[in-house]
């Protein structure tokens, strides 16, 4: 992104020439609730800057023309009783002409019945999770957006930040519900050009609707703090003609029964760490950080004898699995590190990523761990040792 | 022999560190409260210059994401309870006795322990900077599972809370002790003026509210060490409970921050005028009701966690009729200036800017309050406009209008009128140049408490920081001024302003130590 002075952006406010990239509104929707909710907005807003210039309009005119400097002298006057009564009840009668299509809408947003097709959403730090019920079609939706961007390394994209590895796709004209619910934390999914924002909570699972009228490519983002890659998992859906979504699910299909034939083959240590890195940085790296180093009293470093310090919520599950002894990191056996990353850590931000990765991600990512940053195991894990302990997770 | 002890205390007055240590005089006591507020005023005021530092430009330049949620969670939670909570206080301190002419408050050395308490919290709340793992990074609302992931800063948060709870709860028994029984004979209820009125009632909302967040943050320690699972829906509990119970000391802590500001608009709008105020015993009435109805409205702070259509649409209706009575107060502020003769000093300045700058807090509430477009709006920077709007240029703004109202009764010196005309000024523009803004990157769908943004954001965003930098420099000349003003100026005499009719006017300026020995007479 280039570096604009100041100067040059109020000036061009003033021109009007950014007129045309600045957005003073709501997005424009592509839903019926969106739309009833962008007119009420209209609605609540005119009605508001209605009220402002009458009532101002009074002070304004008292502030010039009631001044002491031009010798206006004050009365005394200190309560009117018809006229306060006026002004309680006006405001009232308002409230109510809003409260009525409002609670039309409310009632239009709540309403999930009849759905054509279900979606189950679930929110992790910090990517979100969909499911295609009944059809057996589940993947992850990461980040898009490459790191070097963030870090200003390289030239922004238009989609910066509001850009994924795997967008989720819908037909257009159809009802889908989604059921919305964490694995972690609470997060929101949001997107704005569809008016559907609907917080995600562990343990619970909650619901929400969109009809789509047009296809299109809509992006929004989570809306709930959920920790420091909060600002870094965007929603992207892609609404697609019925018949086209169709024929996207059967690749999905045929996709993921390949994607199981990978586990038999065997890979070396060059290719695991390679797309290893890949995994790390798109999985990983958000909290123990792209060098390996963790985040001090919070996220432990996977390097062996990094010094860190937790609280013994962290460090004791840690030391029992051999992972830390003595306000050091140690690096464990192959069998438990393999064990940390798929069935995680009860109780801390550490999940199981078993159900979120391929075998040839966690064989590839854990033996990158094991050989990067100083760590020199040489230990090379091959897909079908994972899928054999998936067997056993299964028992 | 008591008349012998009293004698010696009369003239036993320890001088330095030790006076405002041990010191039990309301005024002290409400000088104290002001300094630390300004003090951590500024510093969550520097946080939020970092804040806005990250946020000139896309990407992450200065800040990285874990700092980054510290600075606005720390920046929110100083502001809150160590910035314009301990203010109003202070102004309690100070003018209550004064107003109502009473010697002093009920509980002097319960006042000086209440006032101590909170440097203790701050140490704690600021020293969480230092640890490993750093300050909360939750945000102010310090919502669980999250919460639970934090190092021993949050540990150190949940204490600092509880003791700053503690001095509120302290302080307001004080407060509503003293208004009700150390009145000037004569001065019945509906005589007491407005500002004492607004405390009354918000001591009242603090002593209901501060042990429920006390009891909420209290769950959150035992959930992150002792096991329970009060908001861990795998034990059995509910990580939405934990909003519930937040927002149910939230919102009547929304009107905490508020209603004295109105008293002291209510005190100055008059005086200005040359004018009564207007609706006396409606604006009584009023101050009560929206107190009362801040005990029904807190789940419109939750309309996303997904409650049942009937939920939604009773805190809808409940939060939609706040505007009548918060109405009923801006309308009697107008009819009070309304035929009068008005002059525009500092204090006035602020407060007319005070109307209109809250009024759009009000108006963009209203929009809020309406649930489809608060399911657009929350926690977006529309949000951030919004409660900005009502407590920078509400609380905040009100706060500086009524230092500069009482600072010449206080000190005994004018503070320089052209000075704090150029901070008004330089306040009121550059508070909006920050944050009118924001009012469109959330609508156009810019989430809140993130580092980095999309870049369509990137314009307004860069128009926001310029805005926060001028207002943030601005207040180092309000320190100025008042620095300026404690050490000399004009002499001000018994009465500064001639529309003021409150009793602290009638006694000399500077007040001397001990006012009102002998009660005046109220007729």
């Amino acid at each position: 992104m280039k570096k604009l002075p100041p100067q040059a952006v109020i000036l061009s406010l003033l021109t009007g020439q950014a007129q045309a990239a600045l957005n003073f509104n709501l997005q424009s929707p592509v839903t019926p609730i969106a739309h009833q909710i962008y007119n009420l907005h209209t609605l609540i807003l005119l009605v508001c800057l209605l009220i402002f210039f009458v009532v101002f309009g009074f002070m304004f005119y008292a502030l010039f023309k009631h001044r002491k400097s031009t010798g206006h002298q004050a009365s005394h006057f200190h309560q009117n009783f018809r006229l306060e009564v006026i002004w309680t009840l006006i405001p009232f009668l308002i409230l109510i002409g809003i409260a009525i299509p409002t609670t039309k809408t409310v009632l239009a947003m709540k309403n999930v019945e009849h759905s054509d097709m279900n979606i189950k959403v679930t929110g992790h730090q910090w990517m979100w999770e969909y499911e295609y019920l009944g059809e057996g079609v589940r993947y992850v939706s990461n980040l898009g957006t490459p790191r070097d961007q963030i870090d200003n390394k390289v030239v922004k994209g238009a989609h910066y930040l509001l850009e994924v590895d795997r967008p989720l796709v819908v037909p257009t004209g159809k009802k889908v519900r989604i059921l919305l619910t964490s694995a972690d934390v609470i997060h929101s999914w949001w997107l704005p050009q569809f008016g559907v924002k609907q917080d995600a909570i562990p343990g619970f699972i909650h619901e929400a609707w969109f009809q789509v009228e047009k296809p299109g490519t809509y992006r929004g983002q989570c809306a709930e703090l959920c920790g420091v890659g909060h600002g870094f998992m965007p929603i992207v859906v892609e609404a697609l003609p019925p018949e086209q979504y169709d024929d996207w699910l059967k690749t999905q299909k045929i996709s993921l029964a390949e994607t199981s034939s990978t586990s038999s083959k065997t890979y070396t240590l060059a290719e695991l760490t390679m797309h290893g890195e890949k995994v790390y940085l798109s999985r990983c790296a958000a909290c123990h950080q792209a060098n390996g180093q963790g985040i001090a009293g919070m996220f432990p470093p996977l390097i062996d004898g990094a010094p860190f310090s937790a609280g013994a919520g962290v460090t004791t599950p840690l030391a029992e699995r051999g992972f830390w002894k003595d306000g050091k990191v140690v690096l464990g056996s192959k069998e438990r590190h393999l064990d940390i990353l798929m069935n995680g850590i009860t109780g801390t931000a550490m999940q199981p990523m078993a159900a979120q990765l391929s075998d040839f991600d966690i064989a590839a990512v854990v033996s990158y761990e094991r050989n990067s940053w100083g760590n020199k195991t040489g230990d090379t894990i091959q897909p079908a040792e994972v899928a054999a302990l998936r067997k056993g997770v299964a028992k | 022999m008591t008349a012998i002890a009293l004698d010696s205390h009369e003239h036993d007055h320890p001088s330095g560190i030790r006076r405002w240590l041990t010191t039990t005089n309301h005024k002290d006591i409400g000088t104290l409260y002001l300094c630390f507020s300004f003090a951590m005023f500024l510093f969550a005021g520097a946080l939020a210059m970092l804040v806005r530092t990250e946020l000139f430009e896309p990407g992450l330049q200065f800040f990285q994401p874990n700092l980054f949620n510290q600075l606005t969670t720390m920046h929110g939670l100083i502001m809150i309870f160590g910035a314009i909570m301990p203010a109003f206080v202070g102004f309690a301190n100070w003018q209550i006795p004064l107003m109502i002419g009473a010697p002093d408050m009920a509980f002097p050395r319960l006042n000086n322990w209440s006032f101590w308490l909170l440097p203790m919290a701050a140490l704690l709340l600021l020293g969480s900077f230092l640890v490993p793992g750093g300050a909360v990074a939750g945000g102010w609302t310090m919502y669980p599972p999250l919460y639970i992931q934090g190092g021993i800063g949050y540990d150190m948060t949940i204490f600092a809370i509880h003791i700053m709870g503690l001095s509120s709860i302290i302080g307001s028994i004080n407060i509503i002790t003293t208004i009700l029984n150390l009145r000037a004979p004569g001065m019945i209820m509906m005589k007491i003026p407005m500002f004492v009125w607004t405390w009354l009632i918000t001591a009242y909302l603090l002593v209901a509210v501060m042990p429920v967040l006390a009891s909420a943050v209290t769950m959150l320690l035992t959930d992150r060490h002792f096991g329970t699972h009060f908001f861990n829906a795998a034990g059995g509990g509910d990580p939405v409970m934990f909003q519930h119970i937040f927002w149910f000391f939230g919102h009547p802590e929304v009107y905490i921050m508020i209603l004295p500001a109105f008293g002291i608009l209510s005190t100055i709008i008059p005086t200005f005028s040359r004018k009564p105020l207007f609706g006396y015993h409606s604006m009584v009435y009023a101050t009560a009701s929206i107190a009362i109805l801040s005990f029904v409205v807190w789940a419109h702070h939750m309309f996303t966690v997904g409650m049942p259509a009937a939920g939604q649409l009773f805190f809808m209706y409940t939060t939609m009729l706040i505007a009548v009575p918060t109405g009923v107060k801006v309308f009697n502020w107008i009819a009070t200036m309304w035929q009068g003769a008005i002059s525009f000093e500092t204090p006035m300045l602020f407060s007319v800017a005070v109307i209109c700058l809250f009024t759009i807090g009000g108006f963009s509430g209203l929009v809020l309050a309406v649930v489809p477009v608060d399911i657009q709006l929350q926690d977006t920077y529309y949000v951030v406009a919004h409660f900005h709007y009502v407590l920078f240029s509400g609380a905040a703004m009100s706060i500086m209008a009524g230092v500069y109202y009482w600072l010449p009764k206080w000190t005994g010196h004018m503070y320089n009128e052209t000075l704090g005309q150029w901070h008004f000024w330089l306040t009121a523009i550059a508070f909006n140049i920050t944050f009118f803004p924001m009012h469109f990157t959330g609508l156009a769908g810019m989430p809140r408490r993130v580092p980095d943004y999309a870049l369509q954001f990137a314009e307004f965003n860069m128009i926001s920081s310029i805005g926060a930098f001028v207002l943030g420099a601005s207040q180092l000349l309000f320190l100025y001024i008042v620095v300026k003003c404690i050490r000399g100026g004009m002499p001000a005499g018994e009465k500064p302003w001639d529309g003021a009719d409150t009793l602290e006017w009638t006694l000399p300026s500077p007040v001397p130590y001990h006012t009102f020995e002998t009660a005046p007479v109220i007729r």
